[in-house]
């Protein structure tokens, strides 16, 4: 069997969050070192606040300060930090209780070892030097011994409060294409169309996916098609997508390639976009080093007849 | 032993907007669940179950949203299920919720679609960078407009309705308040006018990018009695799906639509949809997918259902309105869209639509679609419970 090709796949984002009240205070306060919890109905402080009391569901909006200063609820050692996370060096991951608060916060404590951690270590907050509305404002925790700090009365009211962030977000993947896909494309590396046939309907797919997706079975018996084929339907896209170098406009047509059961889609050129049409027979046009072909142009044979491609659109 | 009967007796949404940069995920689903809870007159604690849904998490960037919401939506203690599948997840997810209540494994549910679009970009999260893959090259319009150039071939439709049904939505949008788009100085002119984006799809006839959220109780007979409001009922139900991409598939007018609509039609007894059913909210994305749709539901026979719009059998004091509401031409949520389709049939049968109410709404249906064609949902529902 040949060698199954694969690549990374990246897939990231800059999502943006609309805070709402709650997370806005909180953030805010971050921002100006002081930490907000919320009261519940039944008096208890959550750190961090909620919006909704998970007991009652109840709306909560009763912002209270807590102290910089705290105790260690549980831990667990960070032997090899990644990338994004608060800390290049080891670290302890812990729950931290604020004085003043009921539930615990997590985050990093930086302590040379395992060792140098334990449940019920006195910690505090060592603040980011450059703060904007973020967790990221609370650069970490250290260990602390002296007297417990007095929370200031911060009710959540802030000058010019931070009112969403950019979560920006990653996956690393490894994609690979799997088996028919990598055939297909060792196949258009010498510009031919390969598809598999269902032993079953006796339908060919192009491009394969290695079953049939009506009847549930493998499919294995290559098929060539083309290269000529059928436009069978098509739109006249007017607007320029994002990281798409085509000039507008430009025609995106269903090609059903001689002998294939499947329409797929690619781009009409060697024509004005205005004299495309359904029937149109066309050809693949490569251009050198590209995996796909560049578009398709007419053959300059007389139109398909609508009865032959009418269950291709 | 036969089903329970379903009844929706609250609704609640939030206005549509582009961007609701004033709530938090969280609040804007409690938004609409209050006001379903309102609507019903019912508490927190009268909630046996809640069923959530919502379109791919890419939309928000949020993994299993459902798990954060939980506190929001009066969860905690409670069986939370979260439905997924694409465009038409509105509608499955209160299928699914209704399911459990036909089913008597719950007395009241809790059903509720959102989506937040500006969070994230719902094109962006369609179409990730697959390695050897050639991109898509032609956009989420792109990507529907060469269905509708099949359709206009096998109808013989004349090119002027596209415009028609958005002229129409956008009109019946101003005068359903929770709408995102209030275009007041809309005219068939400008629909005709504005750029044709992927020909023959003009802007105009495409759907907005909406934040927003819709909330339903349902509930048992049992609950029903105590409703301070007059129920819809459900009359049937059902869902299908097939591949998005398959030899033979008609993406035109889809088999799972097809057989979709048969199973909710055998199921309430109805056997000439265009007389017995009085109203539809359908998906309809685009414009064209109405007069699509009315022959996929049977509404129509293949190739005539371009005829019952241009006629204005379809307008709001037509004979079959279709999207009293506005319609997803005028609201998308993406996640959201399904359950709006399905609240609105069950606001019009419980004649609490306000000033797009219909004046016979004894049945109607409400219609979601998603993926490329790949997934239906349906309901219809009625003023009178079903006979049993």
């Amino acid at each position: 069997m040949p060698e199954v090709l694969k690549a990374p796949l990246v897939v990231e984002f800059p999502f943006t969050r609309s805070l709402g009240p709650v997370q806005s205070a909180f953030l805010t306060g971050l921002r100006e070192r002081v930490v907000l919890g919320v009261r519940t109905t039944d008096g208890r402080t959550l750190v961090p606040p909620v919006e909704y009391d998970p007991v009652t569901a109840d709306e909560l909006r009763d912002l209270v300060e807590v102290a910089p200063t705290g105790t260690v609820t549980t831990w667990a050692w960070n032997h090899a930090p990644r990338r994004g996370q608060p800390l290049d060096t080891p670290f302890a991951w812990v729950l931290v209780r604020l004085d003043g608060a009921d539930t615990a916060l997590l985050h990093a404590l930086d302590v040379p070892g395992p060792d140098a951690v334990r449940t019920g270590a006195r910690v505090r907050i060592r603040w980011a030097a450059e703060r904007s509305g973020a967790i990221t404002d609370i650069a970490c925790f250290e260990p602390y011994d002296g007297e417990p700090v007095r929370p200031g009365g911060s009710t959540g009211e802030f000058a010019d409060p931070v009112t969403g962030i950019v979560a920006a977000a990653r996956l690393d993947y490894t994609y690979t294409p799997g088996r028919a896909q990598t055939a297909y494309l060792d196949a258009l590396a010498e510009h031919r169309a390969v598809g598999e046939r269902c032993p079953s309907c006796r339908k060919v797919y192009v491009p394969p996916r290695g079953a049939c997706p009506t009847c549930g079975v493998a499919t294995t018996e290559r098929v060539e098609v083309g290269p000529g084929g059928t436009v069978t339907t098509f739109c006249i896209v007017n607007i320029k997508a994002k990281n798409l170098d085509i000039e507008v406009p430009y025609v995106y047509a269903h090609i059903a390639l001689d002998g294939a059961d499947l329409a797929l889609h690619g781009r009409i050129g060697g024509i004005p976009y205005d004299q495309v049409r359904m029937g149109l027979r066309v050809e693949p046009v490569w251009t050198p080093g590209a995996r796909h072909p560049d578009h398709y142009r007419p053959t300059g044979e007389p139109d398909a007849d609508y009865d032959t491609y009418k269950e291709l659109l | 032993m036969s089903k329970e009967p379903v009844a929706v007796v609250g609704i609640g949404q939030t206005k549509h907007v582009a961007a609701r940069r004033d709530v938090s995920v969280a609040g804007l689903v409690r938004e609409a669940a209050c006001r379903a809870l309102d609507d019903a007159e019912l508490t927190w604690a009268d909630i046996d179950a809640v069923v959530i849904g919502k379109a791919p998490d890419f939309f928000e960037g949020v993994m299993m949203p459902e798990l954060y919401l939980a506190d929001a939506l009066g969860a905690v203690g409670k069986p939370m299920l979260r439905v997924h599948t694409a465009g038409s997840v509105g509608g499955s997810t209160a299928l699914v919720a209704a399911g459990l209540v036909a089913a008597r494994v719950h007395g009241t549910v809790l059903t509720l679609a959102f989506e937040k679009q500006s969070e994230s970009n719902a094109m962006w999260g369609l179409s990730l960078p697959i390695p050897f893959q050639q991109p898509l090259l032609a956009g989420a319009g792109g990507f529907f407009a060469p269905h509708v150039r099949a359709y206009m071939r096998r109808s013989g439709a004349p090119d002027t309705v596209g415009s028609l049904v958005a002229y129409k939505d956008r009109r019946n949008a101003l005068k359903n308040p929770y709408a995102h788009l209030h275009e007041h100085d809309i005219t068939l002119e400008k629909v005709q006018a504005s750029p044709m984006l992927w020909d023959p799809i003009r802007y105009s006839e495409t759907c907005p990018s909406s934040d927003g959220a819709c909330a339903m109780i349902l509930t048992d007979r049992a609950g029903a009695a105590r409703a301070p409001r007059p129920p819809a009922w459900m009359l049937g139900g059902a869902m299908r799906s097939e591949p998005t991409l398959f030899a033979g598939k008609d993406a035109v007018s889809p088999q799972a639509g097809r057989d979709c609509a048969a199973d909710v039609y055998r199921q309430a007894g109805i056997a000439d949809p265009r007389r017995e059913i009085d109203a539809v909210e359908m998906y309809v994305p685009f414009s064209w997918y109405e007069p699509m749709w009315l022959e996929n539901l049977g509404f129509a026979d293949e190739g005539e259902g371009w005829k019952l719009t241009e006629s204005g059998v379809t307008e709001l004091d037509g004979d079959l309105p279709v999207n009293m509401s506005g319609g997803v031409l005028s609201t998308n949520p993406i996640g959201a869209s399904g359950m709006i389709r399905f609240a609105e049939a069950a606001l019009q049968a419980r004649g609490q639509a306000g000033e797009h109410q219909v004046e016979r709404a004894g049945k109607v249906l409400g219609h979601a679609y998603g993926g490329g064609s790949q997934f239906f949902s349906m309901w219809l529902v009625g003023a009178r419970p079903p006979e049993s």
